[in-house]
């Protein structure tokens, strides 16, 4: 079982190190040429209004990274349960059920709120 | 199946060539097809039908300067579209596309394309941070709160799969649609439990595939009339080339995830003659109807993308997991 978890690694790993070769013979082949004005970013000629990476956006997309992260975690729950759903019997379905009622209750609740809704 | 060094080194060999052949071709079938549909020519100079198209493009795209534009973080730059690409090929590795023709099969396949998926939208974030220009940051903003948006109920409607297979066992779960037509989990009918519901996780599951590969009509995250280009404005060359590619290949994954999950992975419709053909088939007539769906629907906005997820299709998915579970339990 190790050997093999190791041979599987190595697949990925020989993956992981083959796709940079492409961004690697780009390099090699194309030409180097530089210069400050050349690596400028721009916009119709208009080199400085567009550098700007620190203005501001919308806070929704704070809220909703935050919502994914509970949505997500619940999803990750739910994974094993799904497996063994018909071992577990109706106790553990019902335990689920109501986890999932509470965190559909917070969608409502989120939504009620108005974090989605724009403007 | 053993794995040996001569299998991984084969493994390795034929996912990288796999994801770049198809990526290339696709871009030619959606140029192609793309014409068709706005009734132009397209790509028809170079070889027959254009088929020489993408390996020139691939030769040119390799010839270009990769310019990196100054006060950009030169490690995110480069690394960006590096980390588009490698995800998509390494789902290759877990995907089985007959009885036999799989790298490794492993009993969390489901799992594991997942956890890979997800890491593709770092790449974006990198991209769009680092190459300093305020439409990337946009867009990649724009682009990593869709795909997360949309993650959730494709998870969902994921579980419900898992639920009726009992399994994550990518080949297991096409074993058991194995029989028939009327077996596979997209039709309620004979499948192992009987399920109603599945028609709606399809779409669900569908509708999820088309966000998170950033396709049309949910492509806001490179909605070039205003964005420019997006996340990849500012690259040029082979790291345009990978970021192409690498969506191309995660289209192909998506498909290949639709058809194993809700079409029977490589089994025959009369459950004749079960092989990889039947795979390429049902694989192909996705991907072609991914195309169409591009060229025939006009772009959402960026609320009305967020509103459909988190308004409509987690709920949906989630009552829908809900009475899955419960019909799966009574029944």
């Amino acid at each position: 079982m190790s050997t093999e978890l190791a041979l599987s690694a190595i697949t990925l790993i020989g993956i992981a190190a083959l796709v940079p070769i492409l961004m690697a013979m780009t390099a090699f082949l194309g030409p180097r040429s530089r210069g400050k004005v050349k690596n400028e970013a721009y916009e119709s000629g208009i080199g400085s209004i567009i550098g700007a990476v620190d203005q501001k956006f919308s806070v929704k997309f704070y809220l909703l990274a935050i919502l994914f992260l509970i949505f997500d975690i619940e999803t990750v729950f739910m994974f094993p349960w799904a497996v063994s759903l018909r071992e577990l019997g109706w106790f553990g379905f019902i335990e689920m059920v109501v986890f999932m009622l509470l965190l559909l209750t917070g969608l409502i609740y989120i939504l009620k709120k108005g974090v989605l809704n724009w403007r | 199946m053993s794995l040996t060094l001569l299998n991984v080194i084969f493994a390795v060999v034929v996912a990288i060539a796999f994801a770049a052949a198809n990526a290339a071709y696709l871009v030619w079938a959606e140029r192609r097809g793309a014409a068709r549909i706005q009734r132009r020519p397209g790509p028809n100079i170079n070889g027959p039908f254009g088929l020489l198209q993408p390996p020139l493009d691939g030769i040119k795209l390799m010839a270009k300067q990769l310019i990196i534009p100054g006060g950009a973080d030169k490690v995110l730059f480069i690394g960006a579209p590096v980390l588009a690409m490698y995800p998509a090929i390494m789902s290759f590795v877990t995907i089985p596309f007959s009885d036999s023709i799989v790298a490794h099969n492993i009993n969390v396949g489901i799992l594991m394309i997942f956890a890979f998926a997800s890491t593709g939208s770092m790449s974006l974030i990198f991209a769009g941070w680092s190459s300093r220009n305020k439409y990337s940051m946009m867009s990649a903003v724009r682009a990593v709160s869709q795909s997360v948006a949309y993650e959730i109920p494709m998870l969902i409607t994921t579980i419900t799969v898992v639920m009726i297979a009992g399994s994550m066992d990518l080949m297991e779960i096409v074993h058991q649609q194995s029989s028939s037509i009327l077996h596979w989990n997209i039709f309620p009918l004979l499948g192992k439990s009987h399920n109603i519901l599945m028609p709606a996780s399809f779409l669900i599951f569908f509708i999820c595939t088309l966000a998170e590969t950033n396709r049309a009509p949910f492509d806001l995250g490179e909605a070039e009339s205003e964005l420019v280009a997006g996340f990849h404005t500012e690259y040029g060359s082979m790291g345009f080339g990978l970021f192409f590619m690498g969506e191309y290949a995660n289209i192909v994954i998506g498909s290949c995830m639709t058809t194993i999950l809700f079409l029977g992975g490589w089994s025959c419709p009369f459950g004749l003659f079960p092989g990889v053909w039947w795979f390429l088939l049902k694989l192909y007539l996705l991907i072609a109807t991914f195309i169409w769906i591009r060229w025939t629907f006009p772009r959402t906005t960026i609320y009305g993308l967020l509103n459909l997820s988190w308004k409509i299709l987690i709920p949906l998915s989630l009552v829908n997991l809900l009475l899955t579970a419960g019909l799966i339990k009574v029944f």
